[in-house]
């Protein structure tokens, strides 16, 4: 292989390029990404960079000299926007046609919005959206109304509120976290953020935005309004696959890959935009965690360069989340869950490990201040441990 | 060549990825504290460490080379 494209510049773009480099290959290398900023972190924007707390020069993912000595062809603000997977050329905005023998595919996802454009209506995916939605809050809006209680919400929320600010979070759902945590978890988390003060609503989504050039309230699918001057939508992502219509890929609910990564003869996927059989669930997923970008990346680039001998990618998905004085870590897939323990801790003090169970096996530990344990409990999740044995662990 | 493993404690919030990558170097106790149980590991370290450098979710890990 002479000459690799990786297609995304975040998280897994940057650490495909550095596997790529310290795996040996050593022909030309092209980064190219929509964003013209180098490959920045995107947890410390709904918490440092919103609160104020962290200047921008501290989330840059790799320091200046480092990312230069990986010697690549960079073509940062400039996207592609087409793909021919038999010919594995890429074409960017510009109307440069890559022309490269390896391609892998880490363009991520970006937000859903509401309704048209409008003033003080933002959602938070980019470094631009934080740096705005940052400058809105030191404005001093009457009341901020969050769409949407997912973890990008209620990080925001939580922020909004270190800062003082009134905030107003909906959910269509009528335990938030359901999804990820189970609806009893759920509503733990829920109470947290009634004991900070969020005005949290249930059970109702948002009809309409209203405002002319600047929204002035928004209305629920109730009928009642909120009066509000800034709006941040967090109702979650959609893969960036439209650049890749008529590419001859597979696309579904992302690229489409194999157990090994592999999307096509010498086109591999990793990250937000990745789906893939996970051998060790059983079920074909679609990661949308920090931590995975960088796992999956790593092993995407491995495949391409060393081929199928690097086997298949089956991780133990991992993420965390900080609100308040909160670290909620969840390690697996809770997906159909029928046995759930705490096994550390209590809820009452909101300082406990609790642990899931499908089918007479350990599927997943999510930890409210207990990192240690989520660890210990992950590696019970990795090596399949029986639901009876992970229950008599003790750690 | 040896190296040393420097954390930046004001960034480290005990997420404890870097325990589960090289349980030898890294350890978060009961008081929910990371502590270092070496700062100057083997060789044969060099990789989780490195792995660990990487996965941080604050970056508060660093490999300096040392002089033999």
């Amino acid at each position: 292989m002479k000459s690799i494209a990786v297609v995304g510049a975040s998280l897994a773009g940057l650490r495909a390029v550095e596997t790529l480099r310290s795996e040996g290959f050593d022909g030309d290398l092209h980064l190219v990404g929509d964003e013209v900023h180098r490959p920045y972190d995107r947890p410390p924007l709904s918490k440092q960079i919103l609160s104020g707390d962290w200047d921008v020069e501290r989330i840059w993912l790799t320091a200046e000299e480092k990312f230069d000595e990986l010697d690549l062809k960079t073509n940062l603000g400039d996207a592609a926007v087409s793909f021919d997977a038999a010919t594995l050329a890429v074409t960017l905005a510009s109307g440069l046609v890559l022309d490269v023998d390896g391609v892998v595919i880490a363009t991520g996802a970006r937000t859903r919005t509401i309704g048209e454009p409008l003033g003080g209506v933002y959602t938070l995916r980019t470094l631009d959206d934080a740096q705005a939605i940052r400058a809105a809050f030191q404005a001093g809006p009457s009341r901020v109304v969050v769409i949407g209680a997912g973890f990008i919400g209620a990080e925001v929320a939580a922020s909004a509120r270190g800062l003082g600010l009134d905030v107003t979070m909906i959910e269509m759902a009528e335990s938030p976290f359901e999804r990820s945590l189970g609806a009893e978890m759920g509503a733990v988390l829920a109470e947290v953020h009634r004991d900070h003060g969020v005005d949290l609503r249930l059970g109702v989504g948002c009809a309409a935005i209203v405002g002319e050039e600047h929204v002035e309230s928004i209305r629920l699918t109730d009928g009642s309004m909120i009066e509000t001057d800034l709006v941040i939508v967090g109702i979650g992502v959609i893969p960036n696959v439209e650049w890749l219509e008529g590419s001859g890929l597979n696309i579904e609910n992302g690229v489409v890959c194999d157990a090994t990564s592999l999307a096509a003869p010498g086109v591999v996927a990793a990250g937000d935009v990745a789906e893939w059989p996970n051998g060790h669930f059983g079920e074909t997923m679609r990661v949308e965690h920090w931590d995975n970008a960088i796992t999956q990346a790593v092993h995407a680039a491995k495949r391409l360069l060393h081929g199928e001998s690097v086997g298949p990618y089956e991780p133990v998905p991992w993420f965390w989340s900080d609100q308040y004085d909160r670290k909620i870590q969840l390690a697996g897939r809770t997906t159909g869950f029928d046995s759930f323990e705490i096994v550390n801790g209590d809820i009452e003090s909101r300082k406990f490990a609790a642990i899931y169970g499908r089918n007479g096996t350990i599927v997943a530990v999510l930890g409210f201040n207990r990192p240690r344990h989520v660890m210990r409990y992950r590696q019970l999740i990795d090596a399949k441990t029986s639901w009876a044995d992970a229950l008599a662990a003790e750690f | 060549m040896s190296f040393k493993v420097v954390v930046d404690y004001d960034l480290c919030e005990s997420n404890a990825i870097c325990m589960q990558i090289a349980p030898d170097v890294f350890e978060v106790r009961d008081d929910d504290f990371l502590y270092l149980l070496t700062e100057a590991p083997d060789e044969d370290q060099r990789v989780k460490v490195q792995e660990s450098v990487q996965r941080c979710p604050k970056q508060a890990i660093a490999i300096v080379d040392t002089e033999d």
